[in-house]
């Protein structure tokens, strides 16, 4: 990683073919000097060593390293570090403070939607890009919204219930801030 | 010594039979759960591997100059510099750590290097300059039959060998290559002890004999490696064998730094063992009412390069050749051979479920040459307990509920008549090719049998230690988590024991405990499962008996109403049991494949509804319902995440998953190219889970890992040859099967 990758202060980048970029990690915002070449999940990994995002194909089809940048869902392993220069990524450390669960996360532990884990961080940011748009999505919906990402432990029907949790659970307190 | 009277009568929290949260859940879901890709150290440096680009080639010359110029690395290592055993290997050690003079099948190490970074590493792998000669490659199974190059044959021969019956059936079937594909590839990191030895924390399903090969192969006493249990991206087989694990020691051992790898998905295809691709031929003889009265079986399954587990998963194939039914009559040849194709071995399943596709469809045959119901035929030929095994003649002995299953099976409603009136519903998907009066439906039904544990003879055990602590008490184990749930179940298993409420599970590595066996074979419930209620058993005993108590809760010991060893007392002393526990005995079996050559035995079967447009070939799974032989189910909600996923495996291989081979070489090692079940191919799923005592695991569990995987492939194919009037002699089942047969 010391060829792609080297944590500076902002401004003292040096020679070619390096770059400093700046992005907003979970709120916090980072500057690194990257290889153009490096991508996204390699910088949240090995650089800026957020290995809750996971890597398990190298050809975009496992989504297990599914972040969200601005708020979209992104397979981080099919952008390059620098084009989140001066974007927003939260990855599944970003999800909830230290002490508390998101209700995604809430969801998937009620409803058992993990075996191993491997895809569960990767199936949770697909799953908050999809309630954020969607807060009452269809069982249909959400396989829809997750079909970029493989599961090979639970059969996937525990990850549908695990969002359905969330949803109920998120609705719940939309109405409770409304009432 | 403060006592208190006052007992609050209530079952602690997590027993079994409840489905307690999975301890390790909430660190995987915050990302803070340590996997073997994740793992780093101080001065660290990364491994690359060297891969033989031929399916057979002589090594003629390997120049590791090239890489050692380039700044950064710091070691390339060839077969030369193996300071061991040159080989190892789960049941004969054949497989070189790496490739001396002949390279043996595509993908084989060759070299290991490791440098200061994984660019780095991967350059001077790429800089390696080995001299190849390629020579022809034997990838023809029967050809390698022929030549006699084989890892084992079995032979069975059950009871009157001249019984005839008066309606017969033949088939030859076919089920391809499948990949286990966890969704984590190998990973690893040595970490040198600086006196000679070494850590070992890599991605594995069985700890301590990756720490026998490392031994050996590094020339070390047992005492100088340490391998630990790690976090693992689901395993289903890939991880019984040894692969980067002797690697990393070395490199380790080399540079006296630490050491990390991790294998690229395209790598891990060729890094870790296969599904064995079978060759099935059958002859099914019935009398008029349907009853079996002789079963011929021909098994033929390529191993590969190395033996791996081959000799095992043949004898299981063959073993479970006639699947869930009564035979007085039978004989079953098989054979595993020796090829240039990748290795094969172990996958969910293990040779029973290659046969199930083979005796299933051959049941489905009889009953249409007999004009029979499918489920009705299989429940007049039903295996149960007290009944011989067709193949070996050994008595069930525990419960096999085979009957019961046909039973559950038939009763489960099916669904509203279809298809679908949502384009993307039918087959095609999202491609919205198919047009409703296109496609019709059929429903399929299977049965499948394995064996729980390990057989032949085998001394399977695992040791688990059960210790007094602060808040409650820790269940100590080499036994591997890899996804299933282990974790909770041992922990419920204690509470139940002791009568207490916290318990957690702490894998340990080598030095610390003694083996757990394997996490395969759907045994570690039973067996760690067992060790740990025997430990915690005694343990309470102990300290009952030590302060002539007779009640142990949350709280400490009590007599009567009288608290008399406050749970801080308990914790101050020095309580601990370890118990290694062994299942019923099994042996080999004779020249003829008798003899009692199983522990334990499950039993499920399968019902799958699917759409098929015949036309374009294409298939729609949309259920696949299930009964299956539990025992007890010790944490309801894991043995239904096992259930659900078990069945999507089985699925994939009716369907999709197949590693194509060409002269050798796996043409789709990708995830591009080896498809895998998302979640708009799973199928919705009901299951029963049939439970009747009298089993040995803990409180009469069976293991439940594997029968879903078992006959869930084989419901799928009848499935769609029920809809699509096909044959279906092999899986996956192809396009070009059902639109061009």
């Amino acid at each position: 990683m010391t060829s792609l990758f080297r944590e500076v202060t902002p401004g003292t980048a040096e020679e070619i073919p390096v770059r400093e970029i700046t992005v907003t990690v979970n709120g916090q915002r980072r500057s690194a000097v990257v290889e153009p070449r490096l991508v996204l999940a390699h910088l949240l990994r090995q650089g800026f060593k957020l290995t809750g995002t996971h890597t398990g194909c190298d050809t975009s089809n496992c989504g297990a390293c599914t972040v969200l940048v601005d708020g979209r869902p992104v397979k981080s392993c099919t952008m390059f570090a620098v084009q989140a220069d001066g974007h927003e990524v939260m990855t599944v450390e970003g999800l909830a403070g230290p002490s508390e669960l998101h209700p995604l996360q809430e969801g998937f532990k009620e409803e058992h939607g993990l075996q191993c884990g491997f895809c569960t961080p990767g199936m949770m940011m697909a799953s908050k890009a999809l309630l954020d748009e969607n807060p009452s999505p269809t069982e249909d919906e959400i396989r829809w919204a997750l079909s970029g990402n493989l599961c090979r432990c639970t059969g996937y029907q525990n990850i549908v219930k695990a969002v359905m949790w969330a949803a109920g659970k998120l609705d719940g307190e939309t109405a409770e801030v409304q009432a | 010594m403060s006592t208190r009277t006052g007992r609050k009568v209530g079952t602690p929290q997590g027993v079994v039979g409840t489905s307690p949260l999975r301890p390790d859940g909430i660190p995987k879901l915050q990302g803070r759960f340590e996997y073997a890709q994740d793992l780093a150290a101080e001065g660290m440096l990364w491994a690359a591997t060297v891969r033989s680009p031929h399916a057979r080639a002589r090594i003629a010359s390997i120049d590791i100059a090239p890489a050692l110029a380039i700044g950064g690395v710091h070691a390339c290592l060839t077969a030369d510099d193996v300071p061991g055993r040159a080989t190892f290997g789960l049941e004969h050690p054949d497989q070189p750590v790496l490739a001396a003079q002949e390279a043996r099948f595509w993908g084989e190490p060759v070299a290991v290097v490791a440098a200061e970074d994984l660019d780095t590493a991967r350059r001077a792998a790429a800089a390696i300059e080995v001299g190849y000669e390629p020579l022809e490659a034997l990838t023809d199974p029967e050809e390698a039959n022929r030549r006699d190059e084989v890892f084992r044959r079995m032979r069975i021969r059950r009871g009157d060998q001249s019984v005839r019956g008066a309606v017969v059936v033949e088939g030859e079937y076919e089920v391809g290559m499948q990949d286990q594909a966890p969704l984590g590839t190998e990973a690893g990191l040595a970490v040198p002890d600086g006196q000679g030895g070494v850590d070992l924390y890599a991605t594995s399903q069985y700890v301590h004999v990756d720490q026998e090969q490392v031994v050996a192969s590094l020339g070390l006493r047992p005492d100088q490696v340490r391998s630990h249990p790690t976090g693992i991206g689901g395993a289903f087989g890939a991880r019984e064998d040894v692969n980067l694990h002797i690697h990393l020691c070395m490199l380790a051992l080399h540079t006296g730094r630490p050491v990390k790898m991790v294998y690229r998905r395209s790598e891990s295809f060729t890094g870790h063992v296969h599904r064995h691709p079978a060759w099935l031929r059958y002859r099914h003889e019935a009398d008029r009412d349907g009853r079996l009265v002789r079963v011929e079986a021909s098994v033929v399954l390529d191993g590969g390069a190395y033996a791996s587990t081959t000799s095992a998963v043949l004898a299981n194939a063959c073993y479970f050749a006639v699947g869930p039914y009564t035979c007085d009559s039978v004989a079953v040849d098989g054979v595993g051979v020796r090829t240039n194709n990748p290795p094969c071995g172990a996958m969910r399943g293990f040779g029973a479920v290659q046969v199930c596709f083979g005796y299933e469809s051959q049941m489905d045959r009889l009953a249409h040459a007999l004009e029979m119901d499918p489920l009705t035929l299989r429940e007049i030929n039903a295996l149960e307990t007290g009944h011989p095994l067709a193949t070996t003649g050994q008595v069930i002995q525990t419960p096999l509920p085979t009957v019961e299953v046909i039973k559950s099976l038939q009763a489960m409603p099916l669904p509203e008549a279809g298809p679908s009136d949502l384009p993307t519903e039918l087959p095609g998907g999202s491609g919205l090719t198919s047009e409703p009066q296109h496609v019709t439906r059929g429903v399929g039904y299977a049965l499948g049998i394995k064996n729980l544990g390990f057989s032949e003879g085998s001394d399977d055990y695992a040791q688990a230690r059960v210790r007094i602590t602060d808040s409650g008490a820790v269940v100590e184990t080499a036994a591997i988590e890899v996804g299933q749930g282990l974790v909770t179940v041992l922990a419920q298993i204690a509470r139940s024991a002791l009568g207490i409420s916290h318990v957690e599970v702490a894998h340990v590595d080598t030095s610390k405990i003694d083996s757990a066996g394997s996490t395969s074979a759907s045994r570690q419930t039973q067996v760690s499962g067992g060790a740990t209620l025997e430990a915690a058993q005694r343990l309470r005993e102990r300290i009952l008996g030590q302060f002539d108590g007779d009640v142990l809760d949350d709280e400490g010991v009590w007599r009567g109403d009288t608290l008399v060893t406050p749970w801080t007392a308990l914790a101050a002393g020095d309580w601990e049991e370890t118990v290694t526990f062994r299942h019923p005995p099994t042996t080999m079996t004779d020249d003829n494949g008798q003899g009692v050559a199983h522990a334990d035995f499950a039993v499920a079967g399968h019902r799958a509804v699917v759409d098929v447009d015949v036309e374009l070939g294409l298939v729609k799974v949309l259920r696949v319902d299930t009964a299956q032989d539990v025992g007890l189910a010790l944490n309801p909600q894991s043995v239904r995440g096992q259930i659900e996923g078990g069945i999507l495996q089985g699925v994939g291989l009716a369907v999709m998953e197949e590693l194509v081979m060409g002269e050798g070489v796996i043409l789709n090692p990708t995830f591009t190219d080896y498809l895998l079940p998302t979640i708009l191919d799973a199928p919705e799923v009901e299951a029963l889970l049939i439970e009747q005592e009298g089993s040995w695991g803990p409180y009469g569990a069976k293991g439940v890992g594997e029968p879903p995987t078992i006959s869930s492939t084989a419901a799928v194919a009848a499935a769609i040859r029920a809809a699509s009037g096909r044959e279906i002699e092999r899986v996956p089942v192809r396009p070009q099967d059902i639109a061009l047969p």
